[in-house]
């Protein structure tokens, strides 16, 4: 090859690299076998403590779930799982197709007309969505009402400091406000009045994000029901396994009039000149590699193959099955709820408050308590403390289809001991 | 061929697949719950059997190119060979089942492989810490972005503008824009290699930093870089490094010795996690000294053997999103930093050099070389050479998806007209090589003869040339009210199916 391209040796090829600027070698160890390889990552692997999916109750927004075996078979085909962003459509129909559907998928899920093809986590996309509300309302502030994700809001504030929001908390919207932010169910698990703040913001102009659990959407009223301008959520739950926090998908949909300025990928129906339908990376003006510094983000790709993951499970799980395992999670977080609030010295932390699958409790000794937990190989409750002054001796449990009873009073025996 | 959607596809009769019940004693949530916070309809997704939906997505896949089957010389996107061992290890249940919040001392495994990538990433550019937090290449442009800021404002200066030359990549401008700089362009010489009178003539105390791509979006390497690094810290700016093209010189030399104060890495690009057809990638982000204060929160700290996450970062830029990034993605790219070792990344490095310069070679004479070789890791052709027979770059990208080839990156860099970038990495094997090169003779060929074949090109994949222009009308019409079809979804009381 060398002397196809007419020099005598690899020097030949680097002539432009100043030489003082070379290194000797590249200060590693040296390459090593798969095998070899293998044993040390997995000798890295088995110094974590994996917690069975069925005696794991930490949520905190990321959550243990019955996962399909179809998940993994078609994220594993490497025609999806090695292909790239689709940028030659004739070639990428497969990629463009699922996306679509998984932006179908999230619309009805949320009710509003259109999602896009996804966005890193549920935190940026938080920050992302106020980002479009900043430059609708042309307003500089934004509110966060209640507890929502501290990591969503901390980077939520960070996105804000280049754009000079300021970003506050509490649920009095001004005709300053840009936008109101809300969790449905809340970071505790608990619901809140999601009608009553996106009315709030509405009547000072102002835009309604409801940030919301996908499962939850099988069972409670979605974005679009009550009048929200933009959903957006973490995907997690649909399919994804925890992977000490990722990769996992953001997912944003919102209203018509506000589809030009949705950040990110945004995939189209299209035809050819025989008239077959295909799908096209589109309304692309908006975007970084067209617009540069007008874009209406950086973000250059998506999480593709998360989103992909996602359209399976909802796919596999139908309306129906995503409604039941919606339903179990409830029915098994009352039940444990219920139970434990029976406990001496053990109260609910807001019982007047309703919630689905999670719920904060008051306990004498968190720390203890989980203690207790992790020695029967149990992974307790979320120190909630740690984000909420107020919260002091809080956890919060959450439970769902793969915590089966015998697990729910295995936990319960834990804590009385 | 093409396939129905999973709503198309859809029959009412097929039932939820099996799940467990609740088992419990304890309320329906429509006995407690008010109406006001149910759902009223419920939403419309694909009732599909699981059968049904393996094929579909089956036949999906079938209608992907991908590493697995083509060639992928994508520019500035390193579509090299992802090692199956990478998915292998992710998958490990120690990995793959931890929570982000379980206590420290039960994920010492994922810390210390967390921190051992850093040493390796640190090592392999030339920096003294990085933060593994961003998601993604963009996402590390701006996470940069944001720590020169924080130091520049720590010393009491407000600076305001960022350079960016104007052969970067469309998120280098829009990550400045986010970070609330105002994004001043420098021209390129004619040599293809950054002006450096416009560069000096741009270079002011309002400038922050300089953003730069080494080898550029030419595939050239910027020769005068240290005399570039001077003028730019002369002023008191930074120098920043985009690193989609780090997979030029790994082992060969470093941006932190060019003088790089920070650095972002895909390592979706150079350290093989697969591109998964747009994301999830990894963009982390090396720092040299004086940056270091700004990094991300949490960093992971080593002590006494015992590894833990330090929130407690008083100058810090927060977090750049949840946990800790894209974990996942962080198991791969170590795995394959630890099979290749430092000889193997080094190696993977020439041999990118030699592959790109040698394509270049066998395809010079047959499309335009505007710019003086050697390259360095890819290379930009020009099909301007075909203009007389109304040939253009997309044609020709066409005409190689015809081919069963994946296209190179065209229109890109802006400052080449029809423009073909093309970037076969070190895991392409000679005789691909020569099969690429031989296609781009044959539709140079065919240009020639038959244009008109080649502008209806390419036959025979799941659908032809798409009317994008088409798209973009009815979604307009849409968005206008004059048309209830969004274009962008599927709507089911249009449609016969679920």
């Amino acid at each position: 090859m060398l002397a196809a391209i007419g020099v005598d040796s690899m020097e030949g090829l680097l002539v432009d690299i100043p030489q003082s600027l070379r290194i000797p070698r590249l200060e590693l160890p040296n390459g090593l076998s798969e095998f070899e390889t293998m044993a040390q990552i997995a000798s890295l692997a088995s110094r974590n403590r994996a917690y069975p999916d069925r005696l794991t109750f930490r949520g905190g927004g990321v959550y243990r779930r019955f996962i399909p075996a179809a998940v993994a078979a078609v994220t594993s085909k490497p025609e999806f799982y090695t292909a790239y962003t689709p940028y030659q459509p004739e070639a990428s129909q497969g990629t463009l197709q699922a996306i679509y559907e998984f932006q179908t998928l999230i619309a009805e899920l949320t009710a509003l007309d259109v999602a896009n093809a996804s966005l890193y986590d549920g935190a940026t996309a938080v920050a992302e969505a106020a980002m479009m509300a900043h430059v609708h309302t042309g307003r500089n502030e934004v509110l966060v009402a209640g507890y929502v994700h501290p990591e969503y809001v901390e980077v939520l504030r960070g996105f804000s400091e280049g754009r000079g929001i300021k970003v506050k908390k509490g649920s009095e919207p001004t005709a300053k406000t840009a936008a109101v932010v809300f969790q449905q169910p809340d970071f505790l698990g608990l619901l809140v009045d999601a009608r009553d703040l996106t009315q709030r913001a509405h009547d000072v102009g102002a835009l309604a994000i409801a940030c919301v659990d996908p499962i939850s959407l099988a069972l409670l009223a979605p974005p679009g029901e009550y009048g929200a301008d933009i959903a957006v959520g973490e995907g997690q739950q649909l399919g994804l396994s925890p992977s000490y926090g990722g990769p996992h998908v953001g997912f944003v949909a919102c209203r018509k009039d506000l589809v030009r300025r949705l950040p990110g990928r945004l995939i189209g129906t299209s035809h050819d000149a025989e008239g077959r339908r295909g799908f096209v990376l589109t309304l692309t003006a908006r975007e970084q590699h067209i617009r540069r510094e007008k874009a209406t983000s950086n973000i250059c790709t998506n999480h593709s193959l998360c989103a992909l993951a996602a359209s399976v499970y909802m796919t596999y799980m139908g309306a129906e099955g995503m409604r039941h395992i919606a339903e179990v999670s409830f029915k098994r977080a009352h039940a444990l709820a219920d139970k434990l609030a029976k406990l001496p010295g053990w109260e609910l932390a807001f019982p007047e408050r309703q919630f689905l699958s999670e719920f904060p409790i008051r306990v004498p000794k968190a720390a203890v308590v989980n203690r207790k937990l992790a020695r029967k190989g149990i992974l307790g409750g979320l120190d909630v403390h740690r984000w909420f002054r107020e919260l002091n001796g809080v956890l919060t449990f959450t439970c769902t289809e793969v915590n089966d009873p015998r697990a729910i009073d295995e936990l319960v025996e834990a804590v009385s001991l | 061929m093409t396939e129905p959607l999973s709503f198309e596809k859809g029959r009412p009769n097929v039932h939820a697949p099996r799940l467990p019940d609740a088992d419990v004693t304890a309320p329906e949530p429509a006995e407690v719950l008010p109406r006001e916070l149910l759902r009223s309809h419920p939403p419309t997704l694909p009732r599909l059997s699981e059968p049904e939906v393996m094929r579909h997505y089956s036949r999906l896949a079938s209608m992907n190119y991908s590493i697995s089957e083509q060639f992928y010389p994508l520019g500035s996107c390193t579509m090299k060979y992802n090692p199956v061992a990478n998915e292998a290890a992710a998958a490990l249940p120690g990995f793959s089942a931890l929570h982000p919040y379980q206590d420290e001392e039960t994920v010492q495994g994922a810390l210390e492989l967390m921190w051992r990538l850093e040493q390796a990433l640190c090592a392999v550019v030339g920096v003294d810490r990085v933060t593994l937090q961003p998601a993604a290449g963009a996402h590390g442009e701006w996470t940069a972005l944001r720590m020169i800021k924080a130091f520049h404002r720590s010393r009491g200066e407000a600076r305001t503008e960022v350079l960016v030359p104007d052969s970067a990549h469309g998120t280098n401008p829009a990550s400045a824009a986010l970070s609330g700089f105002q994004v001043v362009e420098v021209a390129s010489a004619p040599d293809g290699r950054i002006s450096l009178a416009d560069l000096e003539s741009k270079l002011s105390s309002k400038v922050a930093a300089l953003m730069l791509t080494n080898p550029n979006t030419l595939g050239l390497f910027e020769r005068d870089i240290l005399d570039i690094a001077e003028l730019v810290h002369n002023t008191g700016a930074m120098l920043y490094y985009d690193g989609a093209n780090l997979n030029a010189f790994m082992g060969v030399c470093r941006p932190g010795d060019m003088g790089f104060d920070a650095v972002h890495m895909n390592l979706h690009k150079t350290f093989t996690t697969p591109h998964g057809g747009g994301g999830p990638g990894a963009g982390p982000v090396g720092v040299k000294a004086d940056l270091v204060p700004f990094l991300p929160t949490p960093t992971v700290e080593r002590m006494n053997g015992h590894l833990k996450l330090d929130f407690k970062r008083p100058q810090s830029i927060g977090r750049v999103r949840s946990f800790y990034g894209n974990f996942g993605m962080l198991v791969r790219a170590y795995t394959y930093i630890v099979a290749m070792g430092g000889d193997g990344l080094t190696q993977a490095s020439l041999d990118a050099v030699l592959s790109a310069n040698y394509l270049r070679k066998r395809v010079e004479g047959l499309l335009e070389m505007p710019h003086d070789g050697p390259c360095m890791h890819e290379f930009v052709a020009s099909a301007r050479n075909l203009a007389p027979n109304g040939i253009k770059a997309l044609d020709v990208a066409k005409g190689l998806l015809e081919r069963d080839f994946y296209a190179p990156t065209i229109y890109f860099p802006l400052v080449v007209p029809e423009a073909i970038m093309v970037e076969p990495t070190e895991t392409e094997s000679k005789p691909t090589l020569d099969a690429f090169a031989a296609a781009i003779a044959d539709i140079v060929k065919e240009a020639k003869k038959e244009p008109e074949k080649l502008h209806q090109a390419p036959h025979g994949l799941p659908v032809g040339r798409l009317d994008e222009v088409a798209t973009a009308r009815r979604i307009n019409a849409y968005l206008q009210g004059q048309s209830e079809d969004p274009i962008l979804r599927w709507k089911p009381d249009q449609n016969e199916g679920c």
